[in-house]
């Protein structure tokens, strides 16, 4: 039944931007709180920060360092909340509902994935935002702007079927939302935060062979327009690996039938 | 399997909406389906009967594609389950157990998603759900978040949500558990509706009332087998007599009727006795002279005329469950 992919896709992404608009406490977290973390580093810990950073110079220095990192944050972020709304419509009937009509099957989490993709790429966008309103100045050309948006939906795809397996895999609501965490605390444990030089040698070690690291110095290297190399072929492995592993699994998870 | 008199000349007339041969499905080391076998005539109501843990669900499951069995040969409409799954999903409609309707849409929403889901036109579209939302009475809450809905408008919803594509057969899975009685009649009213516009039902229920109200044929789950089936009227005759329940004020009472009546005493704080009754007013009297010779004081007596609950009681030698319950579901 493939004839109605594009068809039953696009219904499912339908009801998933209706449940976006339905539930905003769901839906405005991933929104929020890049924002509050972003204000929270710069101001906070910025001034001290970014005199530590190879190049000095405060908190101006930090925020151009810190929004790539941000960036992958974000997104690792809204990759979270799928997981939690994959675990609730699993525990409706309505998932048996569809698994008993002729539709194209993956097209319920093809609607997931999709409706997640629309609120990375809001949240992205308001992360942008207020980034250059408080003085980040990328020196990004056209062609790495677009080289920036292309990694960015490739990661934000990557996690997101990650995110969706981990959903699959829970058996509540609650297990689905904790399972994810690793996804909060990676950015931390790599270049998105602080250069990795200053971090104990195991956890260096950690922090640079983790694929965020690459990913975030990648977006990091493009947006200021400098020459980004073999970090961006490692990046962008990571990612396909990512969503090659996430995709098939929760495939399996899906189709996996129910147990009783 | 024990079959009945009745079933014996079998009319071909109609031709088989679903039959299952043989089937068998077990999850681990538990088996849940040994050996079904049943058969489903085009247009009829069937309700299938059992406890908790007797395999409704599992059953269920595998006639609506969700699940596999592990032997046997299954055909809904004329399709195989296994092989042909999407022509069976074609002819077929599931309300399971659980209420599968989405709780963030409101119920016109709900029955879109649905009609999208059918590729219906867009205009067929509205007429349909403008006609389903009038004929379950939820016109006025149709564009309401379900939240605000009750369990019985859940379920309206539920059921017009199976019906948006017109299946040929339905599946309701527990249609009343915990429904209160007068939303269970209207579900009753629309399960008749059905059948009368000549849609084959198949029900679950642990309700042997239910089965009787609604049922052309009833069958009778037990254990992964079916221990019985036929017409409610059949599985009745099956039963000669009801019985009268007698209880006594205390055990001393208790035991000297249980000697008098040559009933068997059971144990325990038990202060009821059920004598079997071919239904005549002769044995009642009969048992009142006894005790009154036995000078047994009597505390309250009824007469019990059969019903399925007696069917079942003989036939699986345990009472059916009355109260609402829910069995383990997974996905």
């Amino acid at each position: 039944m493939t004839t109605y992919a594009v068809r039953d896709s696009a219904t499912m992404l339908r009801r998933n931007l209706l449940h976006l608009r339905r539930y905003p406490g769901l839906s405005l977290f991933p929104i929020l709180m890049p924002v509050v973390f972003l204000l929270l580093f710069v101001y906070v810990f910025g001034g001290t920060l970014g005199n530590g950073l190879e190049v000095g110079g405060g908190r101006d220095a930090y925020v151009e360092f810190l929004t790539p990192g941000m960036l992958v944050f974000t997104i690792a972020g809204a990759a979270q909340i799928i997981a939690i709304s994959v675990a609730m419509d699993m525990t409706e009937g309505i998932v048996a509902r569809f698994k008993t009509m002729r539709i194209w099957r993956p097209s319920v989490l093809a609607g997931h994935v999709l409706g997640n993709m629309v609120l990375t790429a809001v949240s992205v966008v308001v992360l942008i935002a207020v980034a250059l309103a408080i003085g980040y100045s990328p020196s990004a050309g056209p062609l790495e702007w677009l080289a920036v948006v292309g990694l960015l939906v490739l990661v934000a795809f990557a996690l997101t079927w990650l995110s969706v397996a981990l959903g699959l895999l829970a058996k509540s609501v609650e297990t689905a939302s904790n399972m994810p965490m690793f996804l909060f605390l990676l950015p931390f444990l790599g270049s998105g935060f602080v250069p990795t030089d200053s971090m104990p040698a195991g956890l260096r070690w950690f922090a640079d062979n983790q694929p965020f690291t690459p990913i975030t110095d990648t977006l990091r290297s493009l947006l200021s327009g400098e020459h980004v190399g073999r970090t961006g072929v490692v990046a962008v492995a990571w990612s396909l690996a990512i969503a090659a592993a996430g995709f098939l699994w929760a495939g399996y998870l899906y189709n996996r039938r129910p147990a009783r | 399997m024990s079959t009945m008199p009745a079933q014996e000349p079998i009319t071909q007339t109609r031709t088989a909406a679903i039959t299952a041969v043989d089937v068998r499905k077990s999850f681990d080391d538990d088996l849940v389906l040994d050996g079904l076998e049943l058969t489903v005539e085009e247009g009829s109501v069937f309700a299938l009967l059992g406890p908790n843990g007797s395999g409704k669900t599992t059953t269920v499951n595998i006639l609506a594609t969700l699940l596999d069995a592990d032997a046997g040969e299954v055909r809904v409409a004329g399709h195989d389950v296994a092989r042909e799954a999407d022509a069976v999903r074609d002819a077929i409609g599931l309300t399971g157990q659980f209420s599968a309707v989405d709780n963030l849409l409101t119920g016109r929403e709900n029955l879109r998603l649905m009609a999208d889901l059918h590729h219906l036109a867009r205009r067929d579209a509205e007429g349909r759900i403008a006609e389903l939302l009038a004929r379950f009475e939820l016109t006025e809450a149709a564009d309401r978040t379900l939240s605000t809905y009750s369990g019985g408008m859940r379920r309206r919803l539920d059921l017009a949500m199976t019906l948006i594509g017109a299946p040929e057969i339905i599946f309701l899975d527990e249609p009343t558990t915990g429904l209160d009685p007068r939303s269970r009649h209207t579900m009753w009213e629309i399960v008749r509706g059905l059948a009368g516009d000549g849609t084959t039902v198949f029900l679950t229920t642990q309700y042997l009332e239910e089965a009787d109200q609604l049922a052309d044929r009833v069958a009778i789950l037990d254990g992964g087998r079916l221990v019985a089936q036929g017409t409610p009227a059949e599985l009745k005759a099956r039963v000669p007599g009801g019985h009268i329940d007698l209880t006594f004020a205390d055990r001393g009472a208790y035991r000297a009727a249980a000697g008098a009546l040559d009933a068997p005493a059971r144990d325990g704080d038990s202060l009821a006795l059920q004598v079997a009754t071919d239904g005549n007013v002769a044995k009642v009297r009969d048992v009142l002279r006894q005790l009154d010779q036995a000078g047994v004081e009597l505390e309250t007596l009824s007469i019990h005329t059969p019903d399925l609950d007696d069917v079942f009681l003989a036939l699986t030698g345990k009472p059916a469950t009355s109260e609402p319950q829910t069995e383990e579901v997974s996905r």
